[in-house]
């Protein structure tokens, strides 16, 4: 089986900024970490390979930066790691995003499952995922807390739904997008953390991975950020109540009462 | 698809909602997407589309028009039941190739999550994930969409200018449905599934019903939610009773979920659930961005906490300042009496 697990680099704090021109996030001088849910793609994909063999490869687009989850991911078990950066994927939406994943993954060739994370902390979307499937016309299951069954080219999935969850199934090659319900991932031996930190890992551009540059980019990205502003002030000022527990409690109700909520 | 002249822009007309349905029933968050729907035709002079794919539903989609749509189209079939994303992608973006809609609203629930990115590769089209607000640019018609980026740190605005459609997905709980007027009528149009929406597609083996997974605050009118200050899965206890004797449900903050005190499903906020309730009492929840995003447009907020000055007393209509430990009985005793 050949597996590609797709990652992304977001700040690790609050504290990022947006770049007044392109209205995109300025990521240098930001603390970065692995998209909290890309660990467990991470983890499902490694998983999957212990159990039925294979190989499991890493994929990231971003800043050259981003070199650093890939080595972790490295560390936690995959096989190899491929970077996409180039000023030309700069400024890509969800749409683009996709795209240059999608191309990369036909690049590598003949995989079976593509994992990616339920959404990234940042962007949080969760449009990256099914945007893959739908450009490489593959087959997705969004939301899968547990890989129930792989076998004879397919695999059975259980998807969160609001009302509950369902089973299905699908032939390779096929998407899936994983919740944290789905695995506790591993903590990296010392051994694997040198190992990836010696690891050569490829940097492909959009030629590499002969994408249309029309389609990858800000010009290539549908949406466009034209205005970011901190989000609505709060209301009012809060009626305080203070006093004995009782007190408190009697004034909460008569409150309450007077307003006709209870 | 990409436009390339004004020709092209005034080809595109009409807001569509993509109706939402859970085993075959349609959800009110459909009412609400109508609702918002409604507002942005009315400044377009356009008109207001549902489209319906389900199986056994078309006898639920007259209630639509009550709400404020003018159209429906209806995709009824056995085949439709569950959700198959690569058949209802197919099967929508076929429709929006044949009729050319302006605007398109989904739901952002786990389905709509994972229907509108397929749709919008599809399509060619621009898609902004989980608005919160949604209006039409005077100037030029554009659809100008509003949501909360960076755990709800940043409010970002989007447009896809060039595309047509622009589409949106909005969560739950977030707009508001019109008060529905019985006497409103619409025209229904039915389409099929063709032979070639079929060919690449999942198989549903089994659905599965469960209180554990998922525990729909949206329908409580009163959520007493508890966080980090209810010290341990004793002090969700008390949160249950509480919630027992004024009808309400539970909800958390993450720290509580996090801390293993009670399960996600309760989990309000940015990566949790929106909610919209009458009553929300927050219980030793300080009330970071992340956890307000998530309530802050409850009717009446009462927050509980030792400390006056965080950001949840702040936003609370009303406050109480103490030990939750101490309150929460005192209050349960007050009810009592009642
Ligand atoms: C404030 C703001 C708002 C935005 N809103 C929108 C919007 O509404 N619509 C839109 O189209 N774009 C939007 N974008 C752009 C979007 O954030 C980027 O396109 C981003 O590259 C991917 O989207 P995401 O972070 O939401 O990822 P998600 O779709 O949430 O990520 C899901 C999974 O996809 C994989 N993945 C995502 N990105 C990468 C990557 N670069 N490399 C490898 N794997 C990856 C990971 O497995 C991840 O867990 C916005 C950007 C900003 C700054
Ligand atoms: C990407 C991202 C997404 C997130 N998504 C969510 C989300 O969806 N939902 C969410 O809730 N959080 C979310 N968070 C986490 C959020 O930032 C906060 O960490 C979390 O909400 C804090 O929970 P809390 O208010 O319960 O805990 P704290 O901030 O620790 O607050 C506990 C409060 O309890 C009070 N207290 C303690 N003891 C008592 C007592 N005996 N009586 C009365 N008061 C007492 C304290 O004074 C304090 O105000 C997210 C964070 C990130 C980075």
């Amino acid at each position: 089986m050949k597996i590609v697990v797709c990652i992304k680099q977001v700040p690790a704090t609050n504290e990022a900024k947006i770049d007044p021109e392109t209205k995109r996030i300025i990521r240098e001088g930001l603390n970065s970490i692995l998209n909290p849910f890309d660990t467990y793609a991470i983890e499902e994909g490694v998983r999957i390979r212990e159990k039925f063999g294979g190989e499991v490869i890493a994929i990231s687009m971003g800043p050259e930066k981003a070199i650093e989850v890939l080595r972790e991911a490295l560390s936690l078990g995959v096989d190899k790691a491929i970077l996409l950066s180039d000023k030309e994927f700069a400024g890509s939406d969800t749409w683009a995003t996709s795209y240059a994943l999608a191309k990369a993954i036909e690049k590598i060739g003949d995989v079976d499952l593509v994992i990616c994370g339920k959404q990234a902390i940042d962007g949080d979307t969760a449009q990256v995922g099914p945007g893959i499937a739908a450009h490489l016309g593959w087959v997705q299951a969004t939301y899968v807390m547990k890989v129930e069954d792989i076998q004879d080219g397919s695999i059975k999935v259980r998807r969160m739904r609001e009302d509950g969850y369902d089973i299905c199934e699908m032939n390779f090659p096929a998407v899936i997008t994983v919740l944290k319900d789905i695995n506790t991932p591993r903590i990296p031996s010392l051994k694997r953390r040198l190992a990836a930190r010696q690891a050569q890992i490829p940097v492909w551009k959009p030629a590499d991975i002969g994408a249309d540059t029309d389609k990858i980019g800000l010009d290539g990205s549908p949406t466009r950020v034209v205005k970011t502003a901190p989000p609505p002030a709060k209301k009012n000022v809060a009626k305080r109540i203070e006093g004995t527990p009782k007190e408190c409690a009697e004034a909460l109700v008569r409150e309450l009462r007077m307003r006709s909520i209870i | 698809m990409i436009l390339t002249s004004v020709t092209d822009r005034s080809k595109y007309s009409n807001v569509w909602v993509v109706a939402e349905f859970l085993s075959d029933k349609i959800q009110p968050v459909t009412y609400e997407l109508v609702g918002a729907a409604r507002k942005l035709a009315d400044k377009r002079s356009s008109k207001v589309w549902v489209v319906a794919m389900g199986s056994g539903i078309s006898q639920q989609v007259g209630s639509l028009f009550a709400y404020g749509a003018d159209k429906v189209i209806v995709v009824d079939d056995s085949r439709l039941s569950g959700f198959i994303d690569e058949l209802e992608a197919d099967v929508l973006a076929r429709l929006i190739g044949k009729y050319n809609p302006e605007i398109v609203l989904y739901a952002a629930t786990a389905r709509g999550r994972a229907l509108a990115p397929r749709v919008a590769v599809i399509t060619n089209c621009g898609l902004t994930a989980d608005c919160t607000g949604l209006d039409i640019d005077p100037e030029n018609g554009d659809l100008l969409q509003t949501r909360p980026a960076f755990g709800g740190n940043i409010m970002a605005t989007i447009r896809s200018s060039n595309h047509r459609p622009q589409m949106a997905t909005v969560r739950p709980r977030v707009m508001r449905a019109l008060e529905p007027d019985p006497d409103r009528t619409g025209e229904v149009i039915h389409e099929t599934v063709e032979m070639s929406d079929m060919l690449k597609i999942k198989r549903i083996i089994d659905v599965f019903h469960s209180d554990e997974t998922t525990v729909n605050l949206g329908d409580a009118e009163i959520i007493i939610s508890g966080g980090r200050g209810m010290k341990g899965p004793e002090g969700f206890e008390l949160l249950r009773k509480f919630a027992a004797k004024v009808g309400g449900a539970v909800g958390a903050s993450r720290a509580a979920v996090d801390a293993g005190w009670i399960p996600y499903s309760h989990q309000v906020g940015q990566t949790g659930q929106t909610v919209q309730t009458k009553v929300y009492i927050a219980c030793g929840i300080s009330g970071q961005i992340q956890h307000l995003v998530g309530m802050q447009s409850c009717d009446f907020i009462i927050a509980i906490d030792k400390n006056p000055d965080t950001p949840m007393m702040q936003l609370a209509d009303i406050a109480i300042v103490g030990d939750v430990f101490e309150i929460i009985p005192e209050i349960m005793n007050e009810l009592s009496k009642m």
